[in-house]
């Protein structure tokens, strides 16, 4: 695989961009810096498909893209299956001698948020990954349903507010634990599988080149921060995403061939979870002294999640 | 390269085998499916092509219909020939991605054996779903027999894949009689199978790098209105382009193949008008009666049911002698009308003899439908011209048990 090799974030900053910079996407969006990130990690040709969300409506808004590359959209839960089967027909059409330019390396790249992923797309990426097609499915996990206002999703934390799990008078907002998509993929026998974050943009470039690199299909879980649904300036991206990985409440891991797990970003100072709530407006109920149990809970949680991965990584299971 | 299937000049195939050999010969880039009954041989059958070298292509077994689609959609858009299978409930789960496949103009080929939805379950034959992807802005070509399964097939590539068309295709059969009756198949040899459908072109291809594309934009009320008219008119254009394949398949085999089918219209008093493995049944009735009790009737069956052969269907409905038309729809009309009656009223309204049109809803969930049942609903028919009025209700249903059930009086006077 060609690879460009960014050295740093002023080069990253003004890198030749396969996806436009003119986009609908809320200022501050995450989802941009990782779809970015992605296209700037490999000279190959890319095919990419998107999930309906954020993502999708802002960039392919009819007679504009942002797309300066091969790119569709079908629905809100197939474009796992859009990317997989455009990948059978590039097998096909290979072997039969029908392609442009069939030595050129493609890469094969299916976009969806946390909506998409955990919740309506989820048999679709379940059936691509167990299919064994060669691509990566990049989940861009802002938590919410964001593109339709904030619905709760399954990848909404405990406590979070959404309009769906609203936090009010007799309710903290949401009751369920978030849905383990990681250990959940992982399991599906994937030879990569990752959760990364767009702060840490060095390891974030690494994995995205590691799932490309790899035959068969991958899964990253990114850590979206969403300035609008999430409550905070959007100048705050990074330092929120910042509280997320020193807070271990999105921790940096691998899985490799659904066994060997390694930690890629260990905080100096873990710092308090209170600290990552207390910054956006969604937790801001949790902080009414009879909401206490709830952090309570979210910090227990953390640490055994925490401990389980470490003890993983050194068990090689 | 594939390996040539050696054929005789007559099989004894099956609706469901003849469809498979067709999408064999055509040398499909991706198949993408998920079985269900009535189609599922259609998708083993090319397993079976897979298994022993006849297909080059990829064959993706998916996790449902929504994902066979889904699949065909995506591969579609990176520039090769694709095509699926299904019937019924997977039909159902399909519908989002009919849609999404004709506004994005990907000539994907869907061969149906028709059955009927739930509830109550039920993996008989009816029209439940052919008429479920009457909206969806596809082509939907309507196989009566098995030779016509394998010769509709054949023509859906090529009218799809036209370039002034572009649009995706369904081939429907009806489940059971059809798709599961094996009768004498005339195939075509691998080659010249081929040679008619020809080589894919590329559109819009997300494998040339040197083009990049956007499909499935997003348009609100500044774009989506002149998209989805623009849509429509290639639907209603491809009128033509079936017309000419169907013309080239009669030079390539003899096999005539009209949008409208017609049989002894010109001297008709009373008209049935249906479709699928029943006109055989009506055909033979009118024919009969004919003989046996000089009845004037004649059947009139569209076999592009989308574009809905409008202008076909009022030329063949513009007889000075017609008195009265009677549409038989075999699918559960839910508070309306059968689309049937309601299409071919349209048409006849604007003919000269304007005839009385009354409707018939018939063989839901497989429910028989046989010569005597089509002779009754004639001499039906008969009455109603002999009195100079529709004699019953405008609907009924026939063959169902318990008290008769009919909806609307003609209002006279
Ligand atoms: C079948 C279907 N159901 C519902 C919707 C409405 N819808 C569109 S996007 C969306 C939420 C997207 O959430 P997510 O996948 O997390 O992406 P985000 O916008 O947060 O990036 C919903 C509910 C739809 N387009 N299609
Ligand atoms: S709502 Fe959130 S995810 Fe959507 S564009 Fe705005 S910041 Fe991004
Ligand atoms: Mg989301």
């Amino acid at each position: 695989m060609a690879i460009t090799s960014i050295k740093n974030l002023k080069e990253f900053s003004t890198n030749n961009d396969r996806f436009e910079g003119a986009h609908l996407l809320c200022p501050g969006c995450a989802h941009s810096m990782i779809v970015r990130e992605l296209m700037n990690c490999t000279d190959d040709n890319l095919v990419l498909a998107s999930n309906t969300g954020c993502l999708e409506v802002s960039t392919a808004v009819y007679p504009y893209t942002s797309w300066d590359t091969s790119w569709i959209h079908i629905g809100f839960e197939n474009a796992a299956t859009a990317a997989s089967c455009a990948e059978s027909m590039y097998k096909a059409r290979k072997r039969k001698g029908t392609l442009k330019d069939p030595d050129a390396p493609v890469k094969f790249v299916a976009f969806g948020g946390d909506g998409s992923t955990y919740d309506i797309g989820f048999q679709w990426l379940s059936g691509a990954m167990e299919r064994g097609h060669d691509f990566t499915y990049i989940c861009l996990d802002n938590e919410n349903y964001a593109n339709t206002g904030g619905q709760r999703s399954s990848a909404t934390p405990v406590g979070a507010h959404t309009t769906t799990a609203q936090a009010g008078s007799v309710s903290y907002g949401k009751k369920q634990k978030k849905k383990d998509i990681v250990a959940i993929m992982a399991a599906h026998g994937a030879p990569y599988v990752a959760q990364l974050a767009p702060n840490k943009w060095k390891s974030m470039a690494k994995g995205f080149q590691k799932a490309l690199e790899t035959e068969g299909p991958c899964f990253i879980n990114t850590v979206s921060a969403c300035t609008t649904e999430w409550k905070f300036d959007p100048k705050d991206t990074i330092n929120i995403t910042d509280l997320a990985t020193d807070t271990l409440m999105f921790p940096i891991y691998e899985i490799i061939d659904g066994h060997e797990l390694n930690i890629l970003y260990r905080p100096k100072n873990v710092l308090k979870v209170e600290d990552y709530l207390g910054a956006q407006g969604r937790y801001r109920h949790l902080f009414k002294p009879e909401n206490k149990h709830v952090i309570e809970r979210i910090q227990k949680d953390i640490d055994e999640k925490w401990e389980l991965l470490q003890r993983r990584e050194e068990a090689r299971i | 390269m594939a390996k040539e299937f050696e054929l005789n000049e007559v099989e004894v195939w099956d609706g469901n085998y003849a469809a498979s050999q067709a999408l064999r010969q055509a040398q499909i880039d991706v198949v993408a499916a998920y079985p269900i009954t009535p189609s599922t041989p259609i998708v083993e059958g090319y397993g079976a092509y897979v298994a022993n070298g006849y297909v080059d292509g990829e064959f993706v077994m998916v996790e449902s219909e929504h994902g066979a689609m889904s699949g065909c959609v995506g591969a579609a858009a990176a520039g090769g020939r694709v095509a699926t299978a299904t019937s019924s409930q997977g039909f159902a789960l399909m519908v989002e991605v009919l849609y999404q496949a004709s506004g994005m103009r990907l000539p994907i080929v869907l061969t149906v054996a028709n059955r009927a939805l739930a509830a109550p379950l039920n993996v008989r034959g009816d029209h439940s779903d052919m008429y479920l992807g009457r909206d969806s802005g596809w082509i939907q070509l309507d196989a009566f027999d098995a030779q016509e399964a394998y010769d509709m097939t054949l023509c859906a590539f090529k009218i799809g894949e036209h370039l002034d068309v572009r649009l995706p295709v369904m081939v429907h059969q009806d489940g059971f009689t059809t798709s599961h009756k094996a009768q004498n198949v005339y195939p075509l040899q691998d080659s010249v199978a081929y040679k008619f459908i020809g080589d894919y072109v590329p559109v819009d291809d997300m494998l040339d790098f040197s083009r990049p594309v956007t499909h499935g934009a997003q348009t609100e009320e500044d774009w989506h209105y002149e998209h989805k008219a623009k849509q429509h008119k290639a639907l209603m254009d491809s009128r033509t382009v079936i017309d000419e394949v169907f013309a080239d398949f009669k030079k390539l085999t003899g096999r005539e193949y009209k949008r409208v089918e017609s049989y002894m219209m010109e001297d008709a008093e009373v008209a049935l008008v249906l479709l699928g493995s029943s006109v055989e049944t009506a055909v033979l009735a009118a024919k009969q009666l004919r003989e046996e009790e000089g009845i004037k009737v004649g059947i009139v069956s569209p076999r592009c049911f989308r574009p809905f052969p409008y202008d076909l269907v009022r030329e063949a409905l513009d007889v000075p002698s017609l008195k009265a038309v009677c549409c038989l729809d075999k699918s559960a009309p839910g508070g309306a009308m059968g689309a049937l009656f309601n299409e071919v009223s349209a048409a006849a309204y604007s003919t000269k003899a304007r005839p009385m049109m009354t409707n018939y809803i018939y063989g839901l969930g497989g429910r028989d439908f046989a010569v005597d049942e089509a002779k009754r609903i004639i001499r039906e028919q008969k009455a109603h011209a002999d009195a100079g009025h529709i004699t019953t209700d405008i609907q009924q249903f026939s063959g169902l048990r318990g008290p008769k059930l009919g909806f609307f009086q003609t209002r006279r006077g």
